[in-house]
């Protein structure tokens, strides 16, 4: 099957600096995450593959697609929500999303009709005659979405959908993306550094890290098998204790809370026996554990590995 | 019972029209915006004032031809009409092409325009045509009407047969006005958020290009700076189309390559700065 995009060592510089260092990616149909931390490449690589940004070297295929050689039809296929806000000045939803529409091609009744269609699907109803520089920051999220749409693209591209939005906004767009991907047959590749989002979203997830792939692969896959987390909160001195996890072979990474996340990686030994391990360790590192109980694995213990690895 | 109307998203399956119209769709889009706005409309309806005032003076000639030695209705008339609305070409230059890039800018929304089907030339194109369609219609349109009213009021074919280079001269004339103003003005809205600013630079770029020209011109006791400016290249490029005697001593092969150049810049500004991402190096 056709992946919906591929990249072939592709390499992207802005001056002296890379952006993309020979990356070689595949992403399947469905939802795939893309995900790194600020400065990786994310937004970068969905514009070179809008044909925004030209590769120094390497070929990018977007549904097959060589973008290099065919700019128009690639993007005649696709939807783009970019990541800062934008609109055409002047006009209210519907004029807005069925301008858009007609840029894509669509003939004008279609695209008034389709505005009011996807205007109502993602939320703005009852907001579509109002201009769009009165929106609130979480409505010009949703435009940017019926705009993407409007053309009905057959890939998605969203950049940093949920930014800005009140968590119950948020919560709604993700519902909006899930049910794109899950439902309604739209491949997307979703940009974000919101690890949660993508995990409730997508299938498929790839990580960038200065430039580079750090890891890819179906998320449940990723977290499967291959060893145990643990949270653990200590007292005392942090960095001898983390120095001794590592020393012993247990990556660890902090998280937003006070607690950390440790990975022990192998075969499930006897019962207890990495808690054991990790107590003995706090031991000999003189700190006291507070806290320490059995994890899931989630998508922010592979986003750390990938990139804490590379 | 009636099906209730599904208010979920659905696929498309109707027809789409292939790349490469979207900038009929841009101009299309330009043109009623401004045909919604009162003050542009009476910007154009005082724009054809000219046009009456020469159709009169037409008429009157036709119908009195001694009139003509006090207002002779001959090439150089369509010349002076055409310089003579040189003033309604800069308003509707600043008030149309001001904001037609700016405001794309000032909103991230080349971002979406880019992102659709769109090659830049096109979207560069369709705004441009926005600027020509108005500027041509109050120089072109009017100057070609006028040469139609002579023949009407007249009656007759000789004032053409007699003037032949007359609707070449016209419309050569006045897409000589129309391409250098709409290029600059577009590539200067293409460098700023605000639309004023450009208007501001726009107005700069003519009336201080004049007036170092006025200087040099007082200080060299001769015309052969007049390349400085770019009102007075276009006139001395009309006079040569309209087969006038030239009105600077600079030459007329100069006047034209640097007006060609100016285009040249512009285009060279716009390929720069008409981008789906802002680059910074």
């Amino acid at each position: 099957m056709t992946p919906a995009v591929a990249l072939d060592h592709v390499t992207v510089t802005y001056g002296k600096n890379a952006a993309l260092r020979d990356v070689t990616a595949v992403f399947p149909k469905g939802a795939v995450g893309l995900l790194g931390p600020n400065g990786a490449g994310k937004s970068t690589m969905l514009k070179s593959l809008l044909g925004f940004v030209a590769p120094d070297k390497g070929r990018l295929e977007v549904l097959g697609l060589n973008v290099a050689e065919r700019p128009l039809d690639v993007r005649a296929k696709l939807g783009y929500m970019p990541e800062s806000d934008g609109h055409i000045p002047g006009m209210n939803a519907v004029t807005f999303v069925a301008y858009c529409g007609r840029l894509a091609g669509l003939p004008k009744a279609d695209a008034i009709q389709r505005a009011h269609e996807v205007l109502y699907y993602v939320g703005l109803g009852e907001a579509r005659y109002r201009n769009v520089e009165t929106y609130s920051t979480g409505m010009k999220q949703r435009i940017k979405l019926a705009q993407a749409l409007v053309h009905d693209p057959d890939l998605l591209f969203l950049d940093e959908p949920t930014n800005g939005m009140d968590p119950k906004g948020r919560d709604e767009m993700l519902e909006l993306i899930r049910d794109l991907a899950h439902n309604k047959g739209i491949d997307l590749i979703l940009s974000s550094h919101l690890l949660p989002d993508v995990e409730y979203t997508c299938d498929h997830v790839v990580v960038l890290d200065k430039g580079a792939v750090a890891t890819s692969g179906p998320i449940e896959a990723l977290k499967g098998p291959g060893g145990r987390i643990y949270e653990v909160r200590v007292k005392g001195e942090l960095a001898p204790f983390l120095a001794a996890l590592k020393g012993a072979g247990l990556e660890s990474h902090e998280t937003d809370e006070d607690v950390m996340r440790v990975f022990v990686p192998g075969a499930i030994g006897a019962d207890g026996d990495d808690q054991r391990r990790i107590c003995e360790i706090a031991l000999a590192s003189r700190v006291q554990v507070r806290h320490l109980k059995p994890s899931v694995p989630t998508l922010e213990d592979v986003f750390a590995r990938a990139v804490g690895e590379s | 019972m009636s099906p209730i109307h599904d208010q979920s998203y659905r696929r498309y399956e109707g027809t789409r029209q292939p790349p490469g119209r979207g900038w009929a769709v841009i101009t299309w889009n330009g043109i009623l915006t401004l045909l919604s706005r009162r003050i542009f409309l009476a910007v154009m309806l005082i724009a054809w004032v000219p046009f009456i005032v020469r159709a009169v003076q037409i008429y009157v000639v036709t119908i009195y031809p001694t009139a003509s030695q006090l207002a002779p209705v001959d090439a150089k008339m369509f010349q002076n009409f055409l310089e003579q609305q040189g003033l309604f070409v800069y308003f509707v230059t600043v008030y149309v092409g001001a904001g037609l890039i700016a405001t794309d800018l000032r909103a991230n929304a080349l971002q979406i325009y880019l992102a659709k089907p769109l090659l830049r030339i096109e979207y560069i194109g369709g705004k441009l045509a926005v600027l020509m369609v108005y500027l041509l219609e109050v120089t072109l349109l009017p100057g070609l009407l006028l040469i139609m009213l002579q023949v009407m009021f007249s009656g007759s074919f000789e004032f053409l047969r007699n003037n032949a280079f007359v609707i070449p001269a016209v419309t050569l004339a006045s897409l000589v006005r129309v391409v250098v103003a709409g290029c600059t003005m577009l590539a200067l809205s293409s460098l700023s958020k605000s639309s004023r600013y450009v208007a501001v630079m726009y107005t700069g770029a003519i009336f201080f290009s004049a007036a170092v020209f006025g200087v040099l011109q007082v200080i060299t006791g001769s015309t052969r700076m007049a390349w400085v400016s770019i009102t007075a290249n276009i006139d001395q490029v009309t006079d040569a189309i309209f087969r006038q005697p030239v009105r600077y001593e600079t030459p007329v092969v100069v006047c034209v390559l640097v007006l060609l150049g100016l285009v040249a810049l512009s285009i060279s500004v716009l390929e720069r700065r008409v981008r789906g991402v802002e680059v910074v190096k």
